[in-house]
């Protein structure tokens, strides 16, 4: 079903004038209550007039992840703090964590967006919806907790770490779909065909998101639960999860475009990019309030397309991510940037040992080994002194990214060293 | 008095310690004694050789990385409580042994490493005691 026909099957003249409207006043009320962004403009002789409509939008500055860190916690928030009734944050890259903030406009809009989605997977009231994304700072949890609310299903707030009590209330409350991270759903599959358990349940579709997954690990997930899986997108500086999400005919996931225009540049030069043509994707809130955002580079690879779907909605669609114009990592839903690991390696010492990370997907579970070579500056000739060094090691790292990892001392040289850009990745999980 | 023990980090995989050893036997050093200790994931080989500063150039040189740590060879009558005649001598003064093992010398008698946490009042103790150590 249609949430918001109105909405979501404009023709794109109509939605084109939308977000123009919209984009007028966003930058209008960026520039009069926002410094920093006042300064960018003011950096390129950028007055809010000059922003006529969605055809001047390449003139505006970019936001980046380092302008929201710039300016922690609050500074990029466009409303007085009595107006922010929640924040949400991400693990930051430099040990600052990325702060965003929603008035109670923005929460109703987000639940809207979320709510969207799930109609597009073709739930309503009727339904048991789990939620079974972490809740707390990560936007994954609450975020679709109030879109199914919104929605006026049930909802049941599982959160994550308690697998057997959420297959066991699958079953007996007759949950008809969950929201949670593909490799998540995964490890619940494997849990329930382990305990004989597939034909004990009533789930008919599945809402996954915030981690990379494939299209066959899509369809895999599909059998295995005889369901129907769905890929949610967002990210937490634009809103949260249900900036896109995709149909039944998966063909791209719609983006909710009259709250966050989308845009695909070239990372190198910038320059916008024609429709179908792969690059990064880039969103402008249209409706935040709290925290509104020009420009922002997601540093996701993906196309666009306008062509109206089968599914009757208009709303421009993204496909499937191709990857990242940066070097981030996404494990176990946690932003992990090789950067990180490198920066509390330097902990240990003037210089940083040779490292390479190894992720993989154990038993459906994201795994990070990170091998450190032994040079003669940490080598001790007792085992004892060796065995502090691997664990003073993975306890800097946790502190940095959060997340356990597995440390695993090499001898020096064994890191291949690459002639450019050193490879410091091995990503085992072919998620592309 | 001290002698130069060669310590050599290896992965614990196959064919790490044989590349040591390779190295060691192109460059015509002997090993007098070995010792290999290991955690689940790496090695750690101890040796006592026949020229420690050629064999940890060559070593490194190779990449591996490898130390040098003085320690101390004690001779030991083959009879039954030799060892730990040497032992309680070391103990009474609550010094604190942190590894030994055997060292092959060829001759009659046999032989240890060890490596305390204060070498020189060991030898000190040992000298006092009668105990003859061992140089090369």
């Amino acid at each position: 079903m249609i949430w918001n026909e109105a909405k979501e099957c404009m023709s794109r003249e109509e939605m084109n004038a939308l977000q123009s409207k919209r984009l007028v006043k966003t930058v209008d009320r960026i520039y009069h209550n926002v410094e920093h962004y006042r300064k960018k403009m003011q950096d390129i002789g950028l007055e809010p007039g000059d922003i006529k409509g969605i055809e001047d939008l390449h003139k505006l500055p970019f936001t980046t992840k380092s302008d929201l860190r710039d300016t922690y916690p609050f500074g990029l928030f466009a409303v007085p703090q009595s107006e922010i009734v929640r924040v949400h944050a991400s693990s930051g890259t430099t040990g600052k964590a990325t702060v965003v903030g929603y008035t109670r406009r923005d929460i109703e809009i987000w639940s809207e967006c979320v709510t969207r989605a799930f109609a597009q997977a073709g739930l309503g009231r009727e339904d048991v919806i789990q939620i079974a994304y972490g809740y707390g700072l990560f936007t994954g949890g609450l975020g679709a907790h109030y879109g199914a609310e919104n929605l006026g299903a049930t909802v049941v707030p599982m959160s994550t770490g308690n697998t057997k009590k959420l297959t066991t209330m699958m079953k007996d409350f007759g949950a008809t779909a969950i929201a949670c991270t593909p490799s998540y759903l995964l490890h619940i599959a494997e849990t329930l065909e382990a305990d004989g358990d597939l034909d004990k349940i009533k789930l008919k579709a599945a809402i996954c998101g915030a981690e990379p997954w494939t299209e066959q690990m899509r369809k895999q997930v599909e059998q295995k639960l005889n369901i129907n899986a769905f890929d949610i997108y967002g990210l937490s500086e634009v809103m949260g999860p249900g900036v896109a999400c995709d149909c039944i005919y998966h063909k791209g996931l719609h983006v909710y475009e009259d709250h966050f225009l989308p845009e695909i540049i070239d990372p190198e030069t910038l320059q916008p990019l024609p429709e179908g043509e792969v690059g990064e994707l880039v969103f402008t809130t249209l409706t935040k309030e709290g925290l509104p955002l020009l420009r922002y580079r997601t540093r996701d690879l993906t196309s666009i397309t306008y062509e109206k779907c089968e599914c009757g909605r208009t709303l421009a669609r993204i496909s499937r991510f191709k990857g990242r114009s940066d070097d981030m990592l996404i494990i176990r839903g946690v932003n992990v940037f090789p950067s990180q690991i490198e920066a509390a390696l330097l902990e240990m010492g003037e210089t940083a040992p040779h490292y390479m990370l190894i992720v993989d997907r154990v038993n459906n579970l994201d795994s990070l080994e990170v091998q450190v070579e032994v040079d003669e500056k940490f080598f001790s000739d007792r085992i004892s002194e060796l065995e502090k060094l691997s664990k003073k090691i993975a306890t800097v790292i946790q502190h940095a990214i959060g997340l356990a990892v597995k440390v695993k001392l090499v001898e020096p040289r064994s890191i291949e060293r690459s002639m450019g850009k050193a490879v410091h990745v091995i990503d085992k999980r072919k998620l592309v | 008095m001290f002698i130069n023990q060669l310590s050599v980090f290896i992965e614990n995989e196959e064919g790490r310690l044989g590349k040591v050893l390779d190295i060691l036997k192109q460059e015509d050093i002997n090993i007098i004694s070995l010792s290999l200790a290991d955690s689940s994931e790496f090695g750690l080989l101890r040796m006592i050789v026949s020229d420690a500063e050629k064999g940890k150039s060559a070593l490194r040189t190779n990449g591996f990385s490898t130390m040098l740590t003085p320690v101390l060879a004690v001779k030991l009558t083959h009879q039954v409580g030799a060892l730990q005649n040497v032992l309680a001598e070391i103990c009474k003064e609550n010094i604190n042994i942190e590894y030994t093992y055997a060292l092959a010398t060829g001759t009659g008698d046999a032989s240890i490493v060890i490596k305390t946490e204060d070498l020189e009042k060991t030898a000190q103790v040992l000298k006092n005691a009668g105990v003859e150590l061992l140089n090369f």
